[in-house]
C-alpha cells in the first residue's frame, strides 16, 4: 500500500507544480504584453488618473516575478487594495479585482461556479453513461447492421460542433415541438426539479458529442480486451457471449475510459463555455467571454486560473482512479 | 502535404539507404494504395477536395454570380419587420443564389464560399504551426540530454493540461484589435495545441534513435540536426501525419467555435461560426441562414474526420487486424459478390495467410478491408517505421482534442 499511497502523493505534488507553472505562463502572458498594461488593464474609457492608479495596484515598478510573487502571495494571504478613497481587504484566495465591475474576481467566480459545475456534472453523467452504453453495445453486436449504424451515428455525432446541436436542439425542441421553455438557469437549492428540467437541453447539448467520443474510445477498448488470452479462455469455458462482453471485457476496458475521461475534461470545459453561451446560462464560461470582450485582464486571468485548476485535479483524480483499476501502473 | 512528405521518405539518401525499413521508394504509393481500398476515405477526399476547390475559387464563383460578400442590401430586407430578407425563401433569386442574410442583406452564397476559405485557410495554418512547433519539441527532447528531455516534456505536458478552448479565448484578448484577426485565430490555435504530436514526436524519435541506421549517421560523426533532418524525420512522418490529418477538422471547429463566440474571426470577414452567432433569431423567417453554415461545417468536419481516419488505417499496419475483428462473416459476402474466385479468396483474406498471389491481393483490395495484408514484406516494413505509443498508455489514447473545439 506504500508504494500505491507514494504514488498518489507524488501525482498531488506533480498536479501542484504543473498548477504553479499555469499560472506562471498566464500571469507573464497578460501582464508582460507590449503596450501600457495598466492602459490595457482599466480600458480604453480610463481617464489618466486612474490608469496612474491602476498602474500603482499593480505595482508597474516592479520587476515582473516580484509582481508575479505578489499575485501568488494574494492568492495565499489576500491582499489590501486602495480604490483611491478607502482601502478594500480582498481576503484569502484572492485572485485580484476587476476594474470593469468592481468587484473581486474570487466573489465573482464563486458566484458563477454553481451554474457551471451544475452543467458539467450532469452533462458528465450522462455522456458516460450513453458513450460507454454505445461503445459496450456495437461491441458487443460487431459486424452486425447495429453495429455499422451506430458507427455512423457516432461519427456524425463528432462532427457536429457542439453549438450546432444545441442550436438545432433549441430550435426543435424548445421552437417547434414547444416540448421544454427556453432554458432558464434555478438554482439547485431553490428547485431541484426545475434545475434539472431547465438544464436538460444544455446536458444533452454538451454530453451528445462527448458521447459519441466515448462510444467510440470504449469501443476500440471493448474489441482489443475481446482480443486477449483470457477472453479467449472464456470462451472455452463456454461463456455466453452477452457475458463476455459486458462482464469480461468492458471491466478491461473501463481503465482506459477512466483515463480519458479526466484528460477529455479540458475539451469538456470548452464545449461548456459555448452550451453557457448559447442558452444564456449565467456560469463562469459566459462571464469568461464576457471578460474577454471587454478586455477585463483580472477576471479573465482569474477565471483560466480556476479552470485550470479543475482540469488538473480531474487529471490528477484520473490517474489515481487508474492506479486503482490497474495496479501495474504503480509499479512502472 | 501528405504526398510530398512521403515522398521526402522516398528520397532519403545517406546512412538511411542502409536501412530496408525507410528504403520504402515506393512509400507514397503504398500509401496511396492503401487509402484506396477505403471507400469511405475516398468518398470524404473527393468532398475535400471539392472544398478546397470551393474556397480556392471563392472569388471566381462570386463574381460569376456578380455579387460579393460584404455588400449591404437594404432594399432586400423588410426594415419593418426588422430585417427578414424580403421574397419567398429568404430572398431566393438569380441574382442571390441563396438568398440574403437578414437584417444587412448581404449575399448569402458569397458569405458562404468565402467562409469556406476562412475556415479551410484557418484550419490548415494551424495545423502547420502545431506540426511544426510540435515536431521540433518532441524532436529536441527525443534527441537532447535527459535534462532538456526533462523540461520539454514537464512543458509538454502543461500545454497539453490547458484547456485549449479557454487558452486560446484568452489569448485572443490581449492581442491589440489591428492584428489581422484569421492570421492571428491561425497563430492561437496553432500555439495552444501543438502538445499532442510534440508526445508523438518524441516518443518516435525514442524509437528511431535504437535503430541502426541512426546510431550510424551519429557515428559518422553528423551533426544533430542533419541526423534529425535525414534520418529522423522521414521516420516521423507516417505518425505526425496521422494525428496532424485529424487534428485538422479539429482546428475547424475550433476556429467555428471562437468565431460564434464573437471572438474569432470578425465581421465583416465572412465565417462560418460567424454566421451562426444570430442564426437561431432568424430560422422561422431565413432557414437557410441558420442551416447553410451549419450544414457546411457538418459536411466539412465529417469529411476531414473520415479522411483522417483514412490515413490512419492507411499508415498503421495494425489498424488492419484490429479492424478485421469479427467481421470476416460480411467481408466474406462481398468478397464472393466482387470477385468471381471469390471463395478462396475470401478466405485467404479473413485467414490473412499472406500468401500474396497478385489476384488474391486484387480480391483483398476489393473487399475494402485496406489492410494490405496481402504483401507480409510491405506490413514489416511499416511496422518497423510505426512502432510508437502503445495504445493501452491513456495519455497516447488521448484523441486530438475534438472536444477542446467545442
Amino acid at each position: 500500500m506504500t508504494g500505491f499511497t507514494g504514488f498518489a502523493l507524488r501525482r498531488a505534488l506533480g498536479a501542484l507544480v504543473t498548477l504553479l507553472a499555469i499560472s506562471a505562463i498566464i500571469y507573464v502572458i497578460f501582464y508582460a504584453t507590449p503596450g501600457n498594461v495598466a492602459q490595457i488593464t482599466c480600458g480604453p474609457r480610463c481617464s489618466p488618473a486612474q490608469v496612474h492608479q491602476v498602474a500603482e495596484q499593480l505595482r508597474l515598478d516592479d520587476p515582473l516575478f516580484l509582481r508575479y510573487w505578489h499575485f501568488l502571495q494574494g492568492i495565499v494571504v489576500g491582499q489590501d487594495y486602495s480604490t483611491g478613497t478607502s482601502v478594500e481587504h480582498c481576503s484569502a484566495p484572492c485572485l485580484g479585482l476587476s476594474y470593469r465591475s468592481d468587484q473581486q474576481v474570487t466573489q465573482l467566480i464563486l458566484s458563477k461556479l454553481p451554474v457551471s459545475l451544475s452543467l458539467v456534472a450532469g452533462a458528465m453523467v450522462l455522456w458516460l453513461l450513453l458513450g460507454v452504453g454505445t461503445g459496450v453495445l456495437s461491441a458487443w453486436r460487431r459486424g452486425r447492421f447495429t453495429e455499422r449504424a451506430l458507427t455512423g451515428i457516432t461519427l456524425a455525432g463528432m462532427a457536429t460542433p457542439v453549438f450546432v446541436i444545441g442550436l438545432v436542439l433549441m430550435i426543435v425542441v424548445c421552437g417547434q415541438w414547444e416540448l421544454l421553455p427556453f432554458p432558464q438557469y434555478v438554482a439547485f437549492s431553490e428547485d431541484p426539479e426545475q434545475w434539472a428540467w431547465n438544464l436538460l437541453l444544455p446536458w444533452l447539448t454538451l454530453a451528445l458529442g462527448e458521447a459519441a467520443f466515448f462510444a467510440r474510445m470504449t469501443r476500440a477498448a471493448v474489441l482489443e480486451t475481446l482480443a486477449e488470452d483470457h477472453i479467449r479462455t472464456f470462451r472455452a469455458y463456454g461463456v455466453g457471449e452477452r457475458a463476455i462482453v459486458a462482464r469480461h471485457a468492458l471491466r478491461g476496458a473501463l481503465a482506459p475510459v477512466i483515463a480519458l475521461n479526466a484528460n477529455d475534461f479540458g475539451a469538456a470545459v470548452g464545449g461548456a463555455v459555448l452550451t453557457e453561451t448559447l442558452f444564456g446560462l449565467p456560469g463562469i464560461g459566459q462571464e469568461l467571454v464576457h471578460a474577454v470582450d471587454v478586455v477585463d485582464l483580472p477576471v479573465v486571468v482569474g477565471m483560466v486560473l480556476v479552470i485550470g485548476f479543475f482540469v488538473v485535479l480531474a487529471n490528477a483524480v484520473a490517474d489515481v482512479l487508474y492506479a486503482v483499476a490497474d495496479r501495474r501502473v504503480v509499479l512502472s | 502535404m501528405s504526398e510530398a512528405l512521403l515522398a521526402s521518405e522516398a528520397s532519403g539518401t545517406g546512412p538511411a539507404q542502409h536501412a530496408p525499413a525507410l528504403l520504402a521508394a515506393s512509400g507514397a504509393r503504398r500509401f496511396w494504395r492503401r487509402l484506396r481500398t477505403q471507400r469511405a476515405a475516398l468518398v470524404a477526399g473527393g468532398v475535400v477536395a471539392l472544398l478546397v476547390l470551393v474556397a480556392l475559387a471563392a472569388p471566381l464563383l462570386t463574381a460569376l454570380e456578380g455579387q460579393d460578400p460584404t455588400t449591404y442590401h437594404p432594399s432586400l430586407v423588410d426594415s419593418a419587420r426588422g430585417g427578414v430578407p424580403i421574397g419567398p425563401l429568404g430572398g431566393i433569386s438569380g441574382e442571390h443564389w441563396l438568398g440574403v442574410e437578414p437584417q444587412t442583406g448581404r449575399d448569402l452564397f458569397a458569405r458562404l464560399v468565402h467562409g469556406a476559405r476562412v475556415s479551410l485557410g484557418v484550419a490548415l495554418a494551424a495545423t502547420v504551426v502545431q506540426v511544426a512547433i510540435g515536431v521540433l519539441v518532441g524532436v529536441a527532447a527525443g534527441l537532447g540530454n535527459r535534462w532538456l528531455d526533462q523540461v520539454l516534456s514537464r512543458i509538454t505536458d502543461i500545454i497539453i493540461a490547458m484547456p485549449l478552448m479557454i487558452m486560446a479565448l484568452a489569448l485572443l484578448a490581449v492581442v491589440p484589435d489591428d492584428f489581422p484577426r484569421p492570421v492571428l485565430v491561425a497563430l492561437v490555435i496553432g500555439f495552444v495545441a501543438w502538445g499532442g504530436i510534440a508526445k508523438i514526436a518524441r516518443a518516435q524519435t525514442l524509437t528511431l534513435k535504437q535503430l541502426d541506421h541512426v546510431a550510424a549517421a551519429r557515428l559518422s560523426g553528423w551533426g544533430t540536426w542533419r541526423v534529425a533532418r535525414r534520418e529522423l524525420l522521414p521516420g516521423l512522418a507516417a505518425p505526425v501525419l496521422t494525428y496532424a490529418a485529424l487534428m485538422v477538422p479539429n482546428n475547424i471547429a475550433i476556429e467555428a467555435a471562437l468565431s460564434f463566440l464573437g471572438v474569432g474571426v470578425r465581421p465583416p470577414t465572412p465565417s462560418w461560426g460567424e454566421m451562426l452567432t444570430s442564426a437561431n433569431v432568424w430560422y422561422a423567417a431565413a432557414p437557410q441562414y441558420l442551416l447553410l453554415p451549419a450544414a457546411a461545417l457538418f459536411v466539412t468536419v465529417l469529411a476531414l474526420t473520415v479522411l483522417g481516419d483514412g490515413v490512419r488505417t492507411a499508415l498503421d499496419p495494425r489498424a488492419a487486424s484490429r479492424l478485421r475483428v469479427g467481421t470476416g462473416r460480411r467481408r466474406e459476402k462481398r468478397a464472393a459478390k466482387a470477385s468471381p474466385a471469390g471463395g478462396e479468396a475470401a478466405t485467404a483474406t479473413r485467414t490473412g495467410d499472406g500468401s500474396g498471389s497478385p489476384r488474391e491481393d486484387d480480391a483483398v483490395r476489393e473487399t475494402g478491408t485496406g489492410d494490405g495484408s496481402g504483401s507480409p514484406r510491405e506490413d514489416d516494413a511499416v511496422r518497423e517505421i510505426r512502432t510508437d505509443d502503445g495504445p493501452r498508455e491513456p495519455r497516447e489514447l488521448r484523441k486530438p482534442g475534438k472536444g477542446d473545439a467545442e
